[in-house]
């Protein structure tokens, strides 16, 4: 689909999410307002023309110490992709400081319940309606979120006990229908 | 009156069972990265490890006396190597493979263990990334002569650690 009636459709469909589009490198990158990244996403999945099926990945971006930045401190890009159509797209969300707050995908992406994991963790953002939003690549104890600019790289910490992990067991005992 | 007509031999209990032990040293593996897959080309043909009475890996610490980490330990991974090394029996030995189970190596980072010195005892390090099979038969060389030698008091320099962090 070309670039220009895609961005039309959505903003047909969402006018208060489409914030702006621009050409980045090649791919279109779509500016979405924080709170309506769910909507506009859950559009871009089930509408037939679309189908951007397949979340690739979940960036997130600490801009504090961007040259000549004046925009919110942290941002997040979702790069979409359609198996069956083969387009690519990219949202570009921009995160304040004071409210790091955005809503879950994982509803709709499998994958995208980790990913969020991971920015969560690294980056200190926060996923509303998130089924499990806990650490996971650090410990449980650990404090601070090591992917921001200013969490000094050697800041280390021990971890005491080691998690036993039992309640991901239990849930996955539940999936396969062990009690 | 010689060998051939008395065949008993005198010597020490200490200095038998060190043999013992030295020339059957039971490696566990605990691999975390690069290391491990270097170590597999020690103990199979070419290097053969076997030469050295080390041959027999086992993957549970209870049945070990040589505990080698090999690769990157992480704060998360730290309660679990430690716990590892809790579970084997004495007597038990250490070797940390390469330069990050000895010092951190390249990951000065917040999520790296700064050398698994500050969690448990080492016997002998290797240096390298990943170390050369010969580096690694070298390291159970040097155990075996530790082994040995229990008492003989190593040069300042390479004076073992005390564990910094305590569990």
């Amino acid at each position: 689909m070309e670039t220009a009636i895609l961005v039309e459709k959505l903003k047909a469909r969402h006018p208060d999410a489409v914030l702006g589009s621009t050409d980045r490198y090649g791919t279109l990158e779509i500016q979405v307002d924080r709170n309506s990244i769910d909507r506009l996403v859950e559009t871009l999945r089930a509408d037939s023309e679309l189908s951007f099926n397949m979340l690739v990945d979940l960036v997130s971006i600490d801009y504090s110490a961007y040259p000549g930045w004046t925009g919110d401190r942290f941002g997040l890009a979702y790069l979409l992709k359609s198996l069956a159509l083969g387009h690519r797209l990219q949202l570009k969300v921009a995160v304040p400081e004071e409210e790091p707050v955005v809503p879950t995908l994982s509803h709709l992406f499998a994958n995208a319940n980790w990913l969020e994991r991971e920015a969560f963790d690294q980056m200190g953002i926060r996923f509303t309606r998130h089924p499990n939003l806990k650490r996971l690549l650090n410990h449980h104890e650990f404090v601070g979120h090591p992917l921001r600019k200013d969490y000094p790289i050697t800041r280390r910490q021990w971890l005491s006990a080691n998690e036993s992990l039992m309640d991901e067991m239990e849930v996955r005992l539940k999936e396969k229908g062990y009690e | 009156m010689g060998v051939e007509t008395f065949p008993v031999l005198t010597t020490r209990r200490d200095a038998v069972i060190a043999w013992g032990q030295k020339n059957s040293l039971w490696p566990m593996p605990f691999g975390t990265a690069c290391c491990a897959i270097e170590f597999m080309g020690v103990v199979s043909s070419v290097f053969d490890l076997a030469r050295f009475g080390a041959e027999l890996v086992r993957f549970s610490p209870r049945q070990a006396d040589l505990l080698l980490v090999a690769g990157t330990v992480t704060f998360k991974q730290a309660p679990i190597l430690k716990q590892i090394y809790e579970q084997m029996c004495e007597p038990k030995w250490v070797i940390s493979m390469g330069v990050c189970a000895s010092a951190g190596g390249f990951y000065n980072t917040y999520c790296t263990v700064q050398g698994i010195d500050q969690i448990i005892p080492v016997d002998v390090y290797i240096s390298g990334c990943p170390p050369r099979p010969e580096a690694i038969l070298q390291a159970v060389l040097k155990l075996q002569d530790k082994i040995d030698n229990p008492k003989a008091v190593p040069p300042a320099q390479f004076k073992a650690k005390e564990p910094s962090f305590d569990y």
